[in-house]
């Protein structure tokens, strides 16, 4: 297996506050890597420096052999790597065609209108999204969390970063968006993603990396995590609490 | 192609009509007024493709024009060149300059863009008002000698009228073009979310500053030869804050955003202004009529004209850009 994504010893502090500290991982092709962790761990904050939204204090992170440590968010994704947002960013006066077609523009193939066009429509029949002349402002929240896929994916990327694409979506709509995210996976596209509801990250996931306050607490397959003692203490405050809910039974 | 799309036809039948309209029957006085509805439409559609285009609301687009005219009084003056070569170098200089200012300023975003657009004005009026060779506050004027060239004054004003027709037409179609290219699609895209735009990979701080600088080359060039038609400049003339602000008051009106509604908001409210400026009771009212205009379109019809229009018909759209 060829690593796709490699992070090493990335910090990065905000004043006197670090968002993220020393965190290592790394991706391989073809892998779906789960990213949790409590509420304010640098998940967010983590994509962001991965993508070149922010810039690193620390460290350096390599992309498909290329260091992009230093790179802005738009050569990142001519280089391959798309992103969605966790709160949804459409651009609401372009139609949804339009807001596709902007990612297959300028995304790792750069294509020419009429090709991104072609590209766009492809996409938006993969993701589900049929009504493509209407405006974005006017898509629901699970369309508009579908617009964001559609639009990284348009870019053709070989690895993406997915930022909570089930909060806020019904248990019929989280089913729908598992699929795409599998199918995604099948198509050869590598994905790094954040989320909170763990029965999907669980089920998704080929290994999974745990961030606390910062910093990297745990990393392995998803049943190895769970019952790691740093992991559960990490998010219910107690270690022992799973053996005396499991005794409880 | 843009040869396909039915607007850019209409352009051109415009441009037809403002020519032969004055040319029949030689008739001067028509002329000098479709020449001020035609820089109103020049400047209104260059500023669109800052605010209506981009998203970045510039209070100093006049700028461009003053300077323009500046540069090319200059050299047909001073220099000596003839009126073409130094509109369109006049034109080169201040897109240069435009550039150079946009990297510097379009860092910001939102009010404090616009207020680095008014502070970009002050500055470069001042600066002009300073300049010996440019006459410092008192201006420039055209030596005679320039009109002979074209053939005496009468023949000249005719031949700058022609330019800036041409410069119109092609204010238009160039918003047109960029309006239907990849370029365009990246200034929407900065437009509706800037953030968004550069995470799907499009080249913000690069965009801005070009549109910026194409934004300047047009109302440059016109300028230059609006300022040789009328044979004088001097700061106060050159840099009205006024008609920069009426910029936008035109825009507003017509339809930001849409090639037709900056051209049909440029011209209506010239005719208005040139109404009510003549007109012995209104004649000091016009800018309390041109803000309660932006005040009535902005409360009732933020889209302008067009966007009323694109509303009432949504298929307009595809016609109509």
């Amino acid at each position: 297996m060829n690593t796709i994504l490699e992070v090493r010893g990335v910090s990065k502090r905000f004043g006197g506050l670090v968002a993220v500290s020393d965190v290592s991982f790394s991706i391989d092709e073809g892998e779906i890597l789960g990213l949790i962790g409590p509420n304010g761990a640098g998940k967010t904050t983590l994509f962001n420096v991965v993508n070149g939204v922010y810039k690193a204090n620390q460290g350096t992170i390599t992309f498909a052999g290329k260091d992009i440590t230093r790179c802005s968010p738009d050569q990142v994704v001519h280089l391959g790597l798309a992103r969605t947002h966790q709160i949804v960013k459409p651009l609401n006066d372009l139609t949804v065609l339009d807001n596709v077609t902007v990612g297959a523009c300028f995304g790792r193939e750069y294509l020419d209108m009429g090709a991104a066009r072609k590209v766009a429509s492809e996409v938006l029949q993969r993701v589900g999204l049929e009504r493509t002349d209407m405006m974005a402002r006017s898509l629901t929240i699970a369309g508009k969390k579908r617009l964001e896929i559609a639009r990284a994916l348009a870019a053709k990327p070989k690895l993406l970063l997915l930022d909570e694409v089930l909060a806020g979506l019904n248990p019929t709509e989280v089913a729908a968006m598992i699929e795409l995210v599998r199918k995604i996976r099948d198509s050869g596209i590598s994905v790094l993603m954040i989320e909170h509801l763990m029965q999907a990250i669980m089920s998704l996931s080929d290994r999974i990396v745990v961030l606390n306050l910062g910093r990297k607490l745990a990393e392995g397959k998803p049943d190895e995590v769970v019952h790691n003692s740093d992991v559960v203490e990490a998010y219910l405050g107690f270690p022992d609490i799973v053996d005396k809910l499991t005794r409880m039974e | 192609m843009i040869l396909r799309r039915p607007f850019f036809w209409i352009i051109l039948l415009v441009a037809a009509g403002f020519i032969y309209a004055p040319v029949h029957g030689n008739n001067v006085s028509l002329r000098e007024d479709l020449i001020l509805i035609a820089i109103a439409i020049i400047l209104a559609s260059n500023l669109n493709l800052m605010i209506g285009y981009t998203g970045y609301v510039n209070f100093g687009h006049i700028v461009f024009y003053g300077l323009g005219g500046y540069v090319g009084l200059y050299l047909t003056t001073a220099r000596g060149w003839n009126l073409v070569l130094s509109a369109l170098v006049a034109g080169v200089v201040v897109s240069v300059c435009a550039f150079l200012f946009g990297l510097a300023i379009l860092r910001l975003r939102g009010a404090y863009f616009a207020l680095a657009t008014i502070g970009i004005l002050q500055a470069v009026q001042a600066f002009v008002s300073n300049f010996d060779p440019w006459g410092r506050s008192t201006g420039m004027y055209l030596s005679f000698n320039s009109y002979q060239s074209l053939g005496g004054a009468r023949h000249a004003l005719w031949i700058t009228y022609f330019l800036i027709i041409a410069v119109m037409t092609l204010s238009m179609i160039v918003s047109l073009a960029i309006k239907n290219s990849k370029f365009g699609l990246g200034l929407f895209a900065i437009r509706e979310d800037e953030d968004a735009a550069v995470v799907l990979g499009v080249n913000a701080t690069m965009y801005k500053a070009i549109i910026y600088s194409v934004s300047a080359f047009l109302p440059a060039v016109a300028g230059a030869l609006m300022f040789f038609k009328n044979g004088m400049i001097d700061p106060s003339i050159a840099f009205e804050y006024m008609l920069s602000l009426e910029g936008i008051v035109m825009l507003m009106l017509g339809g930001q955003g849409s090639v037709i509604g900056a051209a049909l908001g440029g011209s209506l409210y010239e005719r208005l202004r040139s109404y009510l400026l003549t007109s012995p009771v209104l004649s000091n009212f016009h800018l309390v009529i041109a803000g309660g205009l932006l005040l009535m379109v902005v409360l009732f019809a933020p889209g302008g004209l067009i966007g009323w229009v694109y509303r009432l018909v949504p298929r307009a759209r595809k016609v109509i850009e």
